[in-house]
């Protein structure tokens, strides 16, 4: 089977490597206000750490990474969200 | 010039029931007596805190929305700071967006009970 698999040739490019396009979600669905008291909506925008995820990783554009963050930590400020954390997912 | 602003504290879970309430009451009527207008009260019950504050780890929580002038706010950030029942506080300024979620949350809550 090896053998045979070598000679292959793809009509079609492998699907291993397309990306699929990150997009904003809160440009999407229209979202303008981000809700600091809603943790688990949050929690979406945090690592296992508990630590704000970057631009690259969810695709929020900047106008709306600025408010995620300044949610997050308000969220954190009032116990909601924890400023570290182990195993949060 | 009246702003809308939203207002969480969290209260020492070492209070019985009453002192809470009266907790709330004293925070509220301070603010009615500046002239605001209270736009929700929420009590959010007992709830666990995400981290010990002054080596509790759980509190009551309670949530304001008013709208009043500026220059309160200052002064009663600073009764917040001196009341000792009073684990962490938080005072927001709501933009436009802000208050159009709240009344749509708020909206959303009123059908519910009213179906249930």
């Amino acid at each position: 089977m090896a053998q045979a698999n070598s000679d292959i040739k793809y009509l079609t490019p492998i699907a291993v490597d397309t990306k699929r396009k990150k997009y904003c979600r809160f440009l999407k669905s229209r979202i303008k206000y981000i809700d600091y008291k809603d943790a688990n909506f949050l929690l979406k925008f945090v690592n296992e750490q508990g630590k704000i995820l970057p631009r690259r990783i969810t695709g929020t554009s900047t106008k709306y990474q600025k408010k995620v963050a300044q949610a997050i930590k308000r969220a954190r400020h009032i116990a909601i969200m924890p400023y570290v954390g182990d195993l949060l997912k | 010039m009246l702003n809308q602003y939203e207002t969480v504290f969290i209260m020492t879970p070492v209070l019985s029931e009453e002192q809470m309430k009266e907790t709330v009451k004293k925070f509220k009527d301070y603010l009615i007596s500046k002239g605001a207008e209270i736009v929700l009260e929420d009590y959010w019950g007992m709830r666990k805190l995400a981290y010990p504050i002054q080596k509790k780890s759980t509190g009551f929580y309670n949530l304001i929305e008013y709208k009043v002038d500026p220059s309160v706010i200052r002064d009663f950030e600073v009764a917040f700071k001196r009341d000792e029942r009073i684990l962490r506080f938080l005072t927001v300024k709501l933009d436009k967006h802000a208050i159009a979620y709240n009344e749509k949350k708020r909206k959303k809550a009123k059908e519910e009970t009213t179906e249930a």
